[in-house]
């Protein structure tokens, strides 16, 4: 902790699929206590906005975190302009409860695009646990896939889906969860991703009874507990998601209400992305 | 000396006009010219006995200063608050001194009081437009001591114990350091710009400020005991109270922290040029009747979107825990007060808050808190259409610093619990004030709670327990 001057210079980058960046950030601090399921609050610049960001994995040792980012909004776009030796200007962490980790027996992480970034930090402490993992990672199409070298190495099945069928399984990964539900005995089901995929995989574990935990992804400003942004509804009860997650018993969390709640400020939102694609940070990239 | 004619009316404060200020978020108060100041000055009676002293709770030497003024001395003036009080631009702008020091204006019985919270910010901001003083350090002890949260607590115990001649670390959950300075309250009646400064002449003394780390998180407090001698927690009261009423979660309707964080902190006000947003829509309610309930008030009539702003509350005017210059300024500026009133739930569509149901209330006799009590009035439900609402019904401390600290004990409402003479918590070196012992308090208070700590402290690291 002593002496440490926080950076959070970027040591490397690189493009996982079209609009996906990988970001390992100097952040000593975090990378030593951050455990699976936790996340940060990222500020890119200097009048930036406060965005969470799963922590996808944590290296104490070399005092680095690894951050996923999807590009879809204007603090997204902005981030992926940066490079390595960059520094970005605010970073916060670990925040949220970690994943609650038990020896469950034979779970199924669920992970959907960029869901995959808390399913592959989840992944490895279940492995460690002492769990049989199956991971399925959903992907609409197959120049949409990252990470199926690492997630090979933690699972003992992995299996792939895309929508259009041009890689993996055809279909969803409901789907694919329904096979191996049908064919296996399944313990536990941890998810994480877009909210319908998330809603999909609780419904579909409901009848049978599985324990199902999701990592909700709801607009959060200080990540603290301070402002209530993140608040979701969990079998009828409010709840920080910031602070008394973000993972929840997935079979209570009222998904439609979550979706909606992610529209808040997509007017906003889309005004900022026009207006810095029309300014621009002067980086190459451009779409 | 002989007897003097004291003018029975301060000199008044020049404000903006109404009309002009609610376009933008500039401090209201224009403050004291030196002239001004000096004729404010002559009309404190120098009293020996000085009831306003007695009723600040950081003990500053108010007739001194305020003689100080009177003869010109306008840097004295202000060195010789610091003594008792950090920072004087600050506190005399925020501090409620119409129940501390002008309440028992001596001056007062007779007229106005004398207006000390406009003198005091005076002397600060004229000292601060000087430069500052060259802070002297003592002789250093080589005792490290943490403090957490960067507001008025932090920063008032963090001074002393410099002074003191320890070293000092403030560690920061935010990306800017202030806490409700700076998150809390608007520009409009605390400038960023001042608090800026002070904080800057707490880094002179030798203060570190260490941002974005969330004590409890980023490390724990046992961490922190590792590493220093001894730990304050100033973290305020960030755990915003919500209503447990149907519709709370509908888009648009905010916590007063929320509400309050995005435009003060993240500069929604400047929305897209900060990349912040706020949505407000044509009407904004905000339902509650203290200072924040004011501040988030005249915040949302200076945003563009808003043509109307109403406050909620449940009793009558009388009982508001606002202070009676932040309603007058409110309604100077044209919030409409829709008092005796309480809602019942919030109704919406596709999601989206468009009502609030309210139900008129009467006050019967007073309940515990010497206010008369509110009680519903059958049949008296309405709907008042809202685009937006904001809950300002206080907020308590937030758990994440001591979460699994078993040593520390918490109370009801989650306030740490000290003891009330040293502020020491039950785990050895480790003392806590300001709303983090209090829930919602003033800032003054805070900073005299960061007073005591540091005497503590000091007294901890010098004689042991």
């Amino acid at each position: 902790m002593s002496g440490v001057i926080k950076m959070y210079r970027i040591v490397e980058k690189r493009e996982l699929a079209k609009g996906v960046d990988e970001f390992v950030i100097e952040a000593p601090e975090i990378a030593r206590r951050a455990k699976p399921g936790q996340f940060v609050i990222v500020r890119v610049v200097a009048r930036g906005e406060r965005i969470p960001l799963t922590v996808a994995d944590a290296d104490p040792e070399s005092g680095t975190i690894t951050l996923m980012v999807q590009r879809v909004g204007k603090s997204t776009y902005h981030l992926s302009c940066f490079e390595e030796g960059n520094s970005i200007r605010d970073l916060v962490g670990p925040l949220g409860k970690p994943t609650e980790i038990k020896k469950w027996g034979h779970v199924v992480a669920v992970g959907g695009g960029l869901g995959l970034a808390p399913i592959h930090h989840i992944c490895k402490g279940i492995k460690e646990a002492g769990n049989r993992l199956t991971v399925i990672m959903g992907f609409r199409s197959k120049d949409l896939i990252f990470w199926e070298d690492r997630m090979k190495i933690i699972a003992d099945r992995l299996i792939i889906t895309t929508n259009d069928g041009s890689y993996g399984k055809k279909g969803l990964v409901t789907d694919a969860l329904k096979e191996v539900i049908e064919e296996d005995e399944v313990n536990a089901v941890i998810c994480a991703g877009p909210v319908p995929m998330m809603k999909a995989v609780a419904e579909l574990t409901r009848p049978y009874g599985i324990y199902t935990v999701a990592s909700l992804n709801p607009i959060m400003v200080d990540g603290t507990g301070m402002c209530g942004a993140c608040r979701v509804t969990v079998g009828g009860e409010v709840k920080f998601a910031c602070v008394d997650g973000p993972e929840f018993d997935a079979h209570k969390v009222d998904f439609d209400e979550l979706m909606n709640r992610l529209r808040m400020f997509k007017e906003q939102e889309s005004l900022a992305m026009r207006r810095f694609q029309e300014k621009h940070c002067g980086c190459s990239r451009r779409e | 000396m002989g007897k003097r004619e004291i003018r029975k009316e301060r000199v008044p404060v020049p404000e903006r006009e109404p009309s002009v200020r609610i376009r933008d978020f500039k401090e209201v108060k224009l403050g004291y010219s030196p002239q001004l100041a000096v004729e404010e000055a002559k009309r404190c009676l120098q009293c020996p006995h000085s009831p306003c002293v007695d009723a600040c709770p950081v003990s500053v030497p108010i007739p001194q200063f305020i003689k100080l003024i009177a003869e010109g001395k306008f840097v004295e003036a202000a060195r010789k608050i610091k003594e008792e009080n950090i920072m004087p631009s600050v506190c005399g702008r925020v501090c409620p001194q119409e129940i501390q020091c002008e309440g028992a204006c001596v001056v007062g019985k007779v007229g106005e009081p004398v207006a000390i919270g406009a003198l005091e910010a005076f002397a600060g901001d004229h000292e601060a437009s000087m430069g500052y003083e060259k802070f002297e350090v003592k002789e250093k002890s080589g005792k490290r001591v943490a403090i957490v949260g960067s507001g008025p607590a932090g920063i008032s115990c963090a001074a002393d114990l410099l002074r003191y001649g320890h070293e000092v670390v403030i560690f920061e959950a935010l990306h800017e350091p202030g806490g409700v300075l700076i998150y809390g309250i608007p520009e409009f009646r605390l400038p960023n710009e001042t608090v800026k400064r002070e904080l800057e002449f707490l880094k002179e003394m030798g203060a570190e400020i260490r941002l974005n780390f969330v004590v409890g998180k980023t490390a724990t407090i046992y961490e922190l005991l590792e590493e220093f001698d001894a730990v304050f927690i100033s973290s305020g009261a960030g755990l915003p109270y919500l209503l447990d009423i149907e519709g709370l979660n509908l888009n648009g309707v905010y916590s007063a922290n929320e509400f309050l964080t995005r435009v003060n902190l993240m500069r929604a006000y400047r929305f897209p040029e900060y990349d912040t947003p706020v949505f407000t829509g044509k009407r904004l309610a905000v339902i509650g009747g203290g200072n924040t309930a004011m501040d988030v008030a005249r915040t949302a009539l200076r945003l563009p979107d808003t043509e109307e702003v109403y406050v909620v509350y449940r009793r009558s005017e009388k009982e508001m825990p606002a202070r009676v210059e932040e309603v007058r300024h409110a309604k100077e500026e044209g919030v409409i007060f829709k008092t005796l009133t309480s809602p019942v739930r919030f109704v919406g569509e596709n999601g989206w808050i468009t009502g609030i149901e309210c139900i008129k209330m009467e006050l019967s006799e007073p309940d515990e808190s010497g206010r008369g009590r509110p009680v519903p009035i059958p049949g008296s439900e309405f709907i008042l259409e809202v685009d937006s609402v904001v809950i300002a019904i206080g907020q308590g401390p937030n758990p994440v610093v001591v979460d699994g600290v078993k040593e520390i004990k918490r109370g009801k409402k989650g306030e740490i619990i000290v003891d009330p003479e040293t502020l020491m918590t039950d785990l050895p070196g480790v003392f806590a004030g300001g709303d983090a012992i209090r829930g919602g308090s003033t800032v003054i208070v805070a900073m005299g709670d960061g007073r005591r700590a540091a005497k503590s402290i000091h007294k901890y690291l010098t004689q042991g327990l």
